[in-house]
């Protein structure tokens, strides 16, 4: 009995431990954060702050200079909110609709298209930047929040087709069956039957394509101009402006605000989230 | 089924869009990398000459032994730790759930966060450097983030701590899919813990390993907000990935078609690792 103690003590050291790394630089960014700059020198990475202050959030969001701008990350938020909502809603869309074909109406053909589409998931960005960059000038909407829209839809495409389509694909062909005898067609058996048992991957979706298009860094920093910066770009900016005094406390605060929306939805539906983790890598 | 056309009316647009987006851009890119093109597209046919200016930039090989030192590192990194995390949450811990949403949070974090705040941990000045001295060991100095030689690793610590979590979780979920009798088989005969883990466990996991290997190893080959964040590729240009030198030939550096040329090579390193995986997984399924 001792040694099975023993063995459950060793376990949970060793879980403690790994749980204290991961947390650590959370902490880090956190009491940081609230500290002003005195205390971030006299002070040290774990130390508490003595009176903790938010100037360094308030600065953060609305004066920190982001290169020449000094506006603070709120235009950055913004336009970060203005991208996503549209690009998370449309791309979304497009995949259940592709799935739903994918899985329940397949055509000669359909599996092949599929398979090549699989590919856009994991193929390297940059192979499509510098001619989207021509298209999107062509299109007219370089450098602005529209292109970036456009761009983050395109790219969802494959996996949200990816995840609904290995959803829909265990929702039983009886069903669609019995609703075809009883004269029901495509788009009747699409919002009457398949999408009423959609909830769980839509949420799946909903926050995988949030989470990827918030933390985009790549295409908003290509793609963007001057006033369509995502916050990504805006923090990247902000933590590498070099000032005589290098504002620890103030890029804390930053990578926080920039953080919080995608922690947030992490800690309210973390059960989802990881889902759409591991459905892109184990397929069905 | 009736109505045939309708749905292939539907999938149509954004197939072909996408499809178009994919190959259509990676041909025109193929193109460009072929061409003589520097600050602006420019389709005179050039041969090969862009690679071979690839394959004599130092810069390049820099980012190329960058990525076998950055790549082994990170993935052999995150695949044991992430291993680990799984096998220690198997052993039916009552706050498992509490644990896991911990060790997996990075993954909902932007690369640029986690950069930022490694940058801050890491630096010399007043980091974990400054945190130990306090603690009492005056002579200790951690200056790998600015060390041409070590900045490297600083980006693998910081990459490992993002994904392991992400491994942990495909591993379990994995674990989880194993039938338990062949377990209870095993503690009938008397094996051990260990011994069921490394003899039947970890071996049934082989198929969850190999497509975790692939998810992984192709994000180490497309990482680029990680060390925009933390190194900018610096110092120097000591941290470049060839992620990181496509974009700064392509859009800071006006060589457009060295470039187009460096996103073949990455095109080629993922498609090497991708579709052999893709094309037996899909194979499998019929």
């Amino acid at each position: 009995m001792n040694r099975l103690a023993t063995h459950r003590l060793l376990l949970w050291a060793a879980l403690l431990l790994f749980a204290a790394w991961f947390l650590t630089p959370l902490y880090v960014m956190v009491v940081t954060s609230l500290k002003d700059m005195q205390q971030v020198r006299e002070g040290n990475l774990l130390s508490l702050p003595g009176n903790p202050t938010l100037a360094s959030w308030a600065k953060a969001w609305s004066s920190a200079c982001t290169g020449i701008d000094c506006g603070g990350l709120r235009p950055f938020f913004v336009n970060s909110i203005l991208m996503v909502l549209p690009a998370v809603a449309v791309s979304t869309t497009i995949g259940s609709l592709n799935g739903y074909v994918l899985a329940k109406w397949r055509f000669p053909g359909s599996e092949t298209l599929f398979a090549m589409l699989l590919f856009g998931v994991f193929m390297p960005m940059q192979v499509v930047l510098l001619p989207m960059s021509q298209v999107l000038g062509w299109l007219g909407i370089a450098s602005s929040i529209w292109g970036l829209i456009l761009v983050h839809v395109i790219a969802g495409i494959p996996s949200t087709t990816l995840f609904f389509r290995n959803y829909y694909v265990g929702l039983p062909d009886e069903l669609i069956k019995a609703a075809m005898l009883d004269g029901a067609g495509f788009w009747r058996i699409f919002t009457r039957i398949v999408l009423p048992l959609s909830t769980p991957i839509l949420v799946v979706t909903l926050i995988w394509q949030f989470t990827n298009i918030w933390n985009d860094f790549l295409y908003g920093v290509v793609f963007s101009g001057a006033d369509s910066k995502p916050i990504t770009v805006g923090l990247n900016n902000l933590a590498n402006t070099s000032s005589s005094v290098k504002e620890y406390n103030v890029d804390m605060a930053a990578a926080m605000i920039a953080a919080l929306p995608t922690l947030f939805v992490y800690v309210v539906a973390g059960k989802y989230f990881v889902r759409g983790l591991t459905a892109g890598a184990v397929k069905g | 089924m009736r109505a045939s056309w309708l749905p292939k009316l539907v999938v149509a647009p954004s197939f072909v869009l996408a499809l178009l987006f994919i190959y259509g851009l990676i041909a025109w890119n193929g193109y460009l990398s072929l061409s003589a093109s520097r600050l602006l597209p420019n389709y005179e046919f050039a041969g090969f000459q862009q690679y071979v200016n690839l394959y004599d930039s130092e810069r390049f090989r820099v980012a190329l032994s960058n990525m076998a030192v950055f790549g082994t590192l990170f993935v052999g990194g995150a695949m044991a730790i992430g291993l680990l995390l799984a096998i220690l949450l198997d052993q039916k811990i009552r706050a498992e759930g509490v644990l896991r949403t911990i060790y997996l949070y990075p993954m909902a974090l932007s690369f640029i966060v986690t950069g930022t705040a490694w940058k801050w941990i890491l630096n010399p000045g007043l980091g974990i450097e400054h945190l130990v001295r306090q603690w009492g060991l005056e002579s200790f100095t951690f200056d790998w983030l600015v060390d041409p030689d070590k900045a490297i690793y600083c980006i693998a610590i910081a990459g490992v701590w993002q994904s392991a979590g992400f491994v942990m979780a495909l591993f379990l979920a994995g674990l989880r899919g194993i039938d338990d009798s062949i377990v209870k088989a095993a503690q009938v005969d008397g094996a051990s813990l260990p011994r069921i883990y490394w003899r039947i466990l970890i071996p049934s996991l082989r198929p969850v390993f190999f497509s975790t290997l692939m998810v992984v190893s192709h994000l180490a080959i497309k990482s680029f907000d990680l060390v925009m964040a933390l190194t900018a590729g610096g110092p120097g240009f000591a941290t470049d990935l060839p992620a990181t030198f496509m974009y700064a030939m392509a859009f800071s550096r006006g060589q457009i078609g060295l470039g187009a040329a460096s996103a073949t090579v990455m095109l080629a390193l993922v498609a090497a690792i991708v579709v052999p995986y893709l094309y037996s997984e899909l194979r499998v399924k019929k």
